[in-house]
């Protein structure tokens, strides 16, 4: 194919090309990848955060730079800020009917709290999706599961900002208002519903893992982590013996953790560091997990927030099981849908970055009359 | 360039004639089953010839056994997910036949809470200790040392630890290995985490240095004869008894690389030695995991081998919390 005096030119000058090919494909190549990493940045960009003493590897890196920018939802966060009464204001509980929480709210602050509300959770469906579709002299019937639920909601967010301060206020003034699980939806993403067993023909521990759930972040750890650690007050997550020989035997004598119940705490704390975007070195030295002297500070952080949702599990979630309609209970059971930490964090290491929700929400602070500043 | 010793495959086969082996008493091809034939893909890497196979009694228990567990193993996870075939090959790497609840103890539980696992596991060992049984008689029959039986000894030691041995000291049937893809490493991660990171014992740490230990030798070896192929290295029984330029290339290169050189003879030695120790040291590791330690970290540091760091884990040793995940100065 080529003309004769070429095919001549290099059957007289036969030349090695294999190696200078190599070498100039190999230099050629590593500039251009070099051009173009540096003209369009590293695709595989990484951020780390150094959490413990230098040399214990102690780090979270952050594969997912996108993370690090700004929380979408925070642009569409709605806030006003109150009106400071003059002392001569009529309450709501005087000018409505049945008011029974934010009843000592100013008229005006309650309407701006109620705006805040719809803003909130039903931007689309507005007062309707709670009071219905009626005139506003009939908006105190209690004849719509929605309200029923959204006043339970309130009391709920003004107890966890009233007594969990030392998780919800812990790095800094933050708290939580109905926007830190709603996000502008009727219902909060990453609630969740009971699924164990999930196995059949199987009982016991072969009965409740080894499925890819979203219970168990897909994996095959038992599914019913949250059921057990995270609606109980009494379970206990620890696992290890504090002595280099504790004799006994696990399952039997109760205080020797079995190798199964590992896996329980093994799946809580996967789903913890799965919400909250980080790893386990976030709180433990990895090297003696269970070792307080090596825990960083966000270990009681997190320790007072599984407390704290047990407890609005107990108190507020589960107890309205019976004031929903079918389609808001567990595909499987029909339990009330409950909460846990990705409800708020969704993923990121402080929900909305560390957001101050609560600095023009004096009314979602305390469930004593708020006091305005 | 010479690419012929450079490749990764083999680059001579021979095929002809299928080898059916002796047959010095005439009653021997009973035994073997198969009709030998050539693969040229099985060439690229080994033998081109499969086949025949000696079946023999240890062979057809062994298997017999085996199969017999792969499917109890296999119709668990399938009535687990309801006799549904999509679903079994969708979660097919999450499914696991698990052993028994911790509260039966040694006792038989019921055949659905780990009842199976007990018979899966029964068959399973009649069926390696027959498939060890019989490296030792085929071994005995070549009037060939015992070499490949202690070490396959060696890992069902290791496999007898896991599955029999300690959960029989530590009391419980629960403390053994699911059989299953994901589920047997989520065993192997909360048997760590359980008895306080694994890392700190010393058995384990032995393991670890034999295992690297046997893939450098492996990579060495390797290397080694392969890069003196050309001056008839691979030959290596024969360079063991009438030492040739192969031998004494890959010596001197050796010894002038790191002042010691292994035998032709000896490297087999280091290699046996580490594979083999992989596997007993590693059990030892095990077996005293909740029967002699039950922390290892504290154990470690009661041995003094666990140092504590001198450093912050504390907001208020980096400024502010902005400081410390990094977000500040």
């Amino acid at each position: 194919m080529f003309p004769k005096w070429f095919d001549k030119w290099n059957a007289d000058n036969p030349t090695n090309i294999f190696g200078p090919a190599i070498a100039v494909g190999v230099v050629g190549s590593a500039i251009f990848a070099a051009a173009l990493i540096v003209t369009w940045g590293n695709p595989y960009q990484t951020e780390s955060m150094q959490t413990g003493p230098r040399g214990t590897g102690m780090s979270v890196p952050e594969y997912n730079v996108a993370r690090t920018a700004a929380d979408p939802t925070i642009e569409a966060y709605y806030t006003e800020e109150p009106y400071i009464p003059e002392g001569a204001e009529e309450l709501a509980k005087d000018v409505y009917e049945n008011v029974q929480v934010l009843g000592e709210l100013t008229d005006d602050n309650f309407n701006r709290v109620m705006l805040a509300i719809t803003q909130w959770v039903a931007p689309e469906e507005g007062c309707a999706y709670c009071h219905g579709d009626v005139d506003i002299s009939e908006y105190a019937s209690d004849e719509l599961y929605t309200k029923v639920v959204s006043r339970r909601m309130i009391q709920m967010t003004q107890n966890i900002n009233e007594n969990w301060d030392g998780h919800v206020n812990a790095v800094a003034e933050v708290g939580v208002n109905c926007y830190t699980c709603h996000r502008g939806q009727n219902v909060p993403s990453d609630i969740w519903f009971n699924v164990t067993p999930v196995n059949e023909n199987a009982s016991g521990w072969a009965a409740v893992q080894n499925r890819a759930t979203s219970m168990s972040s897909s994996t095959s750890l038992p599914s019913s982590a949250l059921e057990v650690y995270l609606t109980d007050y009494d379970s206990l997550v620890n696992v290890h013996d504090l002595d280099s020989r504790v004799a006994g035997v696990p399952g039997i004598d109760e205080e020797i953790a079995t190798i199964q119940k590992t896996e329980m705490t093994f799946s809580l704390m996967n789903y913890f560091a799965n919400s909250l975007g980080v790893n386990c070195v976030f709180c433990h030295n990895s090297r003696a997990f269970y070792d307080a002297a090596q825990y960083t500070p966000q270990w009681g952080i997190a320790q007072m927030g599984r407390q704290m949702v047990i407890e609005m599990n107990q108190e507020y979630l589960i107890p309205l099981e019976d004031q929903y309609p079918p389609e808001r209970l567990g595909p499987i059971f029909a339990d009330a849908p409950k909460a846990a930490c990705r409800t708020c964090h969704k993923g990121y290491q402080r929900p909305m970055q560390g957001l101050n929700v609560t600095d023009d929400w004096p009314e979602l602070v305390s469930s004593e009359a708020p006091v305005y500043e | 360039m010479s690419i012929e010793y450079q490749n990764i495959f083999t680059q001579v086969q021979v095929q002809g004639k299928p080898e059916w082996g002796m047959d010095d008493s005439g009653e021997m091809l009973a035994e073997r089953i198969g009709t030998p034939w050539f693969s040229t893909l099985a060439g690229f890497i080994g033998n081109a010839q499969i086949g025949p196979l000696y079946l023999g009694w240890t062979g057809m228990v062994s298997l017999a056994t085996g199969l017999i567990w792969f499917v109890m193993v296999g119709i668990s996870m399938l009535s687990q997910v309801g006799y549904s075939i999509p679903e079994f090959i969708r979660q097919l790497f999450w499914l696991a036949l698990e052993p028994p609840s911790p509260e039966y103890g040694l006792s038989m539980p019921p055949l659905d809470e780990g009842g199976w696992y007990i018979i899966a596991s029964f068959f399973l060992l009649v069926s390696v200790l027959t498939w060890l049984l019989r490296s030792y008689l085929l071994a005995a029959e070549h009037k060939m040392g015992k070499h490949v039986f202690w070490a396959f000894a060696s890992a069902v030691w290791l496999f007898l630890v896991l599955g029999l041995f300690r959960p029989v000291l530590m009391g419980s049937w629960s403390e053994a290995v699911p059989y299953g893809i994901f589920p047997h490493l989520d065993w192997t991660t909360a048997f760590s985490i359980r008895y306080g990171n694994l890392y700190y014992n010393p058995f384990h740490c032995l393991s670890i240095v034999f295992l690297y230990g046997s893939v450098l030798l492996f990579c060495m070896h390797g290397g080694t004869i392969l890069a003196v192929t050309r001056y008839g290295g691979d030959r290596e029984l024969e360079q063991i008894y009438d030492r040739g330029t192969a031998t004494e290339r890959a010596a001197l290169f050796w010894r002038w690389t790191m002042g010691f050189n292994a035998t032709m003879e000896g490297i087999h030695r280091w290699a046996w030695w580490f594979a083999v120790l992989t596997p007993i040291t590693g059990g030892i590791g095990i077996l005293l995991t909740g029967t002699v330690v039950d922390n290892w970290f504290i154990w470690a540091q009661e041995h003094n081998f666990a140092p504590m760091y001198d450093g912050a884990y504390g907001y208020e040793d980096y400024g502010s919390y902005e400081a410390f995940i990094g977000k500040e100065n």
